[in-house]
């Protein structure tokens, strides 16, 4: 065995598994007498369910029962809840409409849940949905954020006038005003963030149970968040208290944020598996995941940069109309608001901030957070914006990022938008990425590809992102609905092998690994003797899942404290056994001492000591080794770093080809690099993919026309180039690890870096801006829209 | 799927009465068309016939033409060191189809008969003046193909083999949709001794077809600049999310010139 602590490259434990097929995911779980659930979705954007038959699919072969919206709601099963309240500038709570399970008199998207039917076989159940006889009457829809906002424009729901879901705002307004009435020049950028569609390996699925002989519930489903389920499910929507209801999340194949939310299907085979009593499975097929799943992004902006004669940003002001879809998704409000606004100053020093946030519903799939969620969106307006400074003031983009920089001396920092960074030093990481992209040399590569007919551009993204969300106190006073601290129990079983229970999840992540490294370092015991387990409501204290980049500074550093707990208790054993005092005992990876002597003990001669107490301090200290910490975090953690990415353009077809992606992250301490390397290319992809391919297009009357893989461009290995990951640290310094999470950066910081190069690429077009994807096709029409500068001249 | 019954003959004749007997009844070969029809019930066949017993698999190289059965899978076409040789555009042409396990299932059969607008292999039939031999006839690519999705096969006609003409040299070249990898502008180039022949796929409204203009430059100055100033009108393109019908007719000519280029 070699070294498996904090630092090493350990192989992941779960990958034989999930490489050689043995992976268990919630679609491999079968229960005795299981029944399978279709959904028949609306094929209409909005429409009037004028009338709803299900006399003949309910009498179809094998079908068992056929519900409708009307059925749960008669049945007392409440509406979707939603997790976060944003209040509008004059302090009203945002508009928040009834989500219904299954529709009710009106559908609001393609893919809104029509009725349910529950049949012996998925056969049966597809077949007898075809004989649902239902009458729509079409109503006007609105597909676009932008329309949303129309006068006169359809309203998705009746009570919300003008679809505002809210209008909200952070910063302070005179400040910014004042500055733009004196600032030697203002750049302004109208920019659009591409809507997304998560596509996650695994498509959602949730299979419900009843146990008649005890009256529990058990849910198994494709989720990020076990407990957030139960408790949003159970308490909102079907009024199971916790003690009878059990969620499991398995092995699951990818999230990106997508598995975060509670969605309907957990409800509907819930709740029939105990009306019927009997299991209920669901299953989604590719082309419902596009239409069910939540989808990212999707926000219009304006942004605005007040400057000095010297290129200093005095200040920044931010409009932005926000998509929320048809309904709001569990933690939809709070992703273009607190996880976006709060973003914007971004690495610079920006003195005053104002952003104004407008979140509209749509006749679309709902959209709420997706890898990076927020930050990606405020890092790409903010890293174009420094670039069409660059562009309009001439100033060159390197220099205007440095002088902007909070310095590394300036920590912690307090932005003018909420958040106090405790750590960074942005110019080494921009420092570090330069060099290992041969920034300095690129001029002499581009007259080369030019010689080639190719034209080259390098870009470059300098970003900071929120993650390891999140102190409690602070989001409940922003409008969260839940607590966001994370819970650990560490077994040290008789034997000195170890089972760690941790509420966060794992979904491709690796925790398995990671976690077992973290504690092996600590308590000395090889990472094969260490079991983490997650995802299982019945078994884990309680916890709030993974996402935000949370789960080693969060449920990590929940970890350590449980541990803390287990030495303290260990070393009172040890003293007892050694027969010296407490305070004489030190530990070190796995080894009790008594300080000076060459007296000590192992860490299994203390948990046998603890469950076979023979020899045991028992009347001031309880047998067994095994201790639960809860942690709160005390601020967010904030990664940063820069992102290079060079690329050329094809002159005649507009395709863009990558040529070089350089990504130096500080992510604080490393556990694991080859993790947090594969983490960071896996994130990169995601956002080159935004950049150059991913677009969820609806047509202005609500139909997704990028609705299957046909037509959505997923980024492949080819479209890729190596992604090289370089780390540069320093420690966060508020929790006990240093850490500060790898999760998002690579999708947050890499699009504005591949869309700086696609410009930078157009240099002698005079371009300022381009939306994304840059694909071939638009491209190619700006290229033949715009005659290269030099030769008009 | 809907339910449907499933047959397998062992012989031609077995698989056209078959056919023949119960016009609801379709064709099976790779099934890398037709299974993703049946998944999302675009289609209800009453019976399936599956092609995979019968022997038309095998790839013919004669001196002047190369025969390939109707059942060769696209791997199989693209894996062949003696096609390489013999007619290195269509190698290379099957080995950028879909991916490994489409090009393991998929057959040239199967693609010819579906003549979908975005397929490879019609351009590749076109350009090398292709006769597509059924089990009850000869047609000349020339008469094969008629629109989208529609070809002269009579409802229980099978496609038993395709013989194509070896050209001097050849080439294909595909500009692919970004999401299916199908062709957006997909091109053939063929030199014959008596002429070149070039079939687009991918772009026209009605599927496949020659570029004559193209043809005509070509055939007195085999080279990319032969065709470099002649334009290729929208009208008759297609457009759709991933490329307007103009965008189709300028990839025409760079596609068609970067094929011209490399032929061998
Ligand atoms: C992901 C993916 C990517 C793809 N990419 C490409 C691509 O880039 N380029 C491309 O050209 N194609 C592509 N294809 C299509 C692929 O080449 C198919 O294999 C081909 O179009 C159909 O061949 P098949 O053998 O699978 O036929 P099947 O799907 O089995 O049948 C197709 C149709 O042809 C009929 N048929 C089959 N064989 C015969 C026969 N011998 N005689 C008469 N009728 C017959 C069937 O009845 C059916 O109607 C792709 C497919 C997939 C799934």
């Amino acid at each position: 065995m070699g070294f498996e602590g904090i630092g090493a490259s350990v192989r992941r434990k779960e990958d034989a598994r999930f490489l050689s097929g043995r992976g268990h995911y919630t679609d491999d779980i079968n229960r005795p007498g299981q029944l399978y659930a279709f959904i028949k979705r609306s094929d209409r954007p909005h429409a009037r369910i004028a009338s709803l038959q299900t006399a003949q699919a309910a009498a179809a072969p094998g079908v068992v029962a056929v519900f409708t919206g009307q059925d749960m709601a008669a049945d007392n099963v409440g509406g979707l809840p939603c997790g976060w309240q944003i209040h509008n500038k004059d302090g009203s709570p945002m508009a928040e409409p009834p989500h219904p399970v299954i529709a009710i008199g009106k559908v609001r998207h393609v893919g809104d849940p029509v009725a349910v039917v529950i049949a012996e076989s998925r056969q049966a159940a597809k077949d007898a949905a075809e004989l649902l006889e239902i009458e729509y009457d079409d109503l006007p829809a609105v597909a676009t954020t932008l329309d949303a906002l129309e006068p006169g424009a359809p309203t998705v729901h009746d009570d919300v006038a003008g679809n505002v879901c809210y209008d909200w705002h952070i910063g302070d307004k005179g400040t910014v005003d004042a500055a733009f009435a004196r600032a030697a020049k203002v750049v302004k950028l109208e920019l659009t963030n591409n809507r997304l569609v998560p596509n996650a390996m695994e498509p959602r699925a949730a299979l419900g149970d009843f146990d008649t002989s005890s009256g529990d519930f058990t849910l198994y489903t494709t989720s990020q968040n076990p407990h957030v389920i139960r408790l949003l499910m159970g308490a909102f929507v079907l009024h199971i208290p916790e003690n009878k209801l059990r969620v499991v999340a398995p092995d699951v194949g990818g999230g990106f944020g997508s598995k975060i939310y509670h969605y309907a299907e957990e409800a509907i085979v819930t709740w029939a598996a105990g009306k019927l009593r009997r299991p209920v499975k669901w299953t989604a097929e590719r082309n419902e995941s596009f239409m069910s799943d939540a989808h990212g992004r999707d926000h219009v902006s304006t942004a605005e940069m007040a400057l000095d004669a010297d290129g200093t940003f005095l200040a920044l002001r931010v409009a932005t109309i926000a998509n929320m879809g048809a309904y709001l998704s569990t933690f939809a409000p709070c992703v273009p608001t607190y996880l976006y606004a709060t973003l914007l100053a971004g690495v610079y020093k920006t003195p005053a901030i104002y952003a104004e946030v407008k979140a509209v519903f749509t006749n679309t799939v709902p959209v709420d957070a997706y890898r990076g969620a927020g930050r990606p969106e405020a890092t790409y307006l903010l890293e174009r914006l420094v670039d069409v400074i660059a562009h309009d003031t001439g100033m060159d983009r390197v220099e205007i990022r440095r002088k902007n920089f909070i310095p590394a001396d300036a920590f912690p920092y307090q932005t003018p938008v909420a958040l106090q960074y405790d750590s960074g030093n942005y110019e080494m990481t921009l420092k570090a990425a330069l060099d290992a992209a041969d920034f300095a040399g690129f001029e002499a590569r581009r007259a080369a590809a030019r010689a080639k007919g190719k034209l080259r551009g390098i870009g470059i993204s300098t970003y900071l992102e929120a993650c390891g969300i999140a102190p409690s106190a602070v989001v409940g006073s922003l409008g969260a609905r839940a607590g966001l601290y994370e819970v650990a129990n560490v077994k040290v079983h008789p034997t000195g092998s170890i089972t760690v229970y941790t509420g966060t999840h794992s979904h491709g992540q690796g925790h398995e690994t990671t976690f077992a490294q973290l504690i092996s370092d600590q308590m000395g015991v090889p990472i094969d003797q260490i079991e983490v387990v997650h995802g299982d409501t019945s078994k884990i204290p309680f916890g709030m899942g993974t996402y935000g980049s949370r789960s080693l500074a969060v449920g990590g550093s929940a970890m350590v404290k449980a541990m803390d707990k287990i030495i303290a208790k260990g070393k009172k054993i040890a003293a007892h056994l050694m027969e010296a005092a407490v305070e004489d005992i030190e530990f070190d990876k796995g080894t009790f001492k008594v300080a000076g002597t060459d007296k000590s003990k192992t860490l299994t001669d203390i948990s046998l000591a603890a469950y076979v107490p023979h020899n045991y301090p028992i009347e001031e200290l309880e047998p067994g080794l095994d201790e639960t910490a809860f942690y709160d975090p005390k601020n967010f953690t904030f990664p940063g770093g820069c992102h290079v990415c060079e690329l050329e353009i094809d002159q005649e077809t507009g395709v863009v080809e990558m040529v070089n992606f350089v990504a130096v992250d500080d992510v604080g301490r490393v556990i694991n690099p080859m993790i947090v390397e594969g983490q960071v290319q896996g994130g990169v992809a995601q956002g080159i993919g935004q950049a150059l391919l991913e677009n969820a297009i609806y047509d202005s009357n609500g139909q997704l026309l990028s609705g299957s893989f046909m037509d959505y461009t997923m980024p492949r290995a080819n479209d890729l180039v190596n992604i090289s990951v370089g780390t540069e640290i320093t420690l966060c310094t508020h929790n006990p690890l240093g850490v500060k999470g790898c999760g998002e950066v690579g999708a947050i910081g890499s699009p504005p870096a591949v869309m700086n190069a696609v410009i930078d690429a157009l240099k002698e077009y005079g371009i300022r801006h381009i939306d994304m994807p840059a694909t071939g096709a638009k491209l190619w029409e700006i290229l033949q829209a715009n005659r290269p500068k030099m030769a008009a001249e | 799927m809907y339910d449907f019954a499933y047959q397998k003959p062992a012989s031609v004749a077995d698989a056209v009465k078959l056919l023949g007997d119960d016009p609801d009844a379709k064709a099976l070969a790779g099934g890398q068309t037709f299974i993703p029809v049946l998944k999302q019930r675009l289609a209800k066949p009453s019976t399936i016939v599956d092609l995979g017993k019968l022997d038309l698999r095998g790839i013919t190289v004669g001196a002047d033409t190369v025969t390939i059965g109707a059942m060769t899978t696209h791997a199989a076409v693209a894996s062949s060191e003696e096609l390489k040789a013999k007619i290195p555009g269509l190698q290379e042409l099957a080995s950028w189809i879909g991916d490994e396990a489409v090009r393991h299932r998929g057959t040239m059969g199967g693609s010819l008969a579906n003549n979908d607008p975005a397929a490879c292999y019609p351009s590749a039939a076109l350009a090398m003046d292709a006769t597509i031999k059924t089990d009850r006839r000869e047609i000349k690519a020339d008469d094969f193909f008629q629109g989208m999705f529609t070809t002269a096969l009579e409802p229980n006609e099978i496609i038993t083999s395709i013989t194509f003409k070896v050209p001097q040299k050849s080439a294909y070249e595909k500009f692919r949709n970004p999401a299916s990898r199908y062709a957006i502008v997909g091109v053939f180039v063929a030199q014959h001794a008596n002429g070149v022949r070039l079939a687009i796929t991918g772009a026209g409204q009605g599927g496949v077809f020659r570029h004559t203009a193209f043809e005509q430059a070509l055939s007195s100055n085999f080279s990319p600049d032969a065709i470099a100033g002649i334009a290729t009108p929208p009208d008759d393109l297609n457009g759709d999310i991933h490329a307007s019908a103009e965008y189709r007719a300028h990839l025409i000519n760079v596609v068609a010139r970067r094929a011209v280029a490399k032929a061998r």
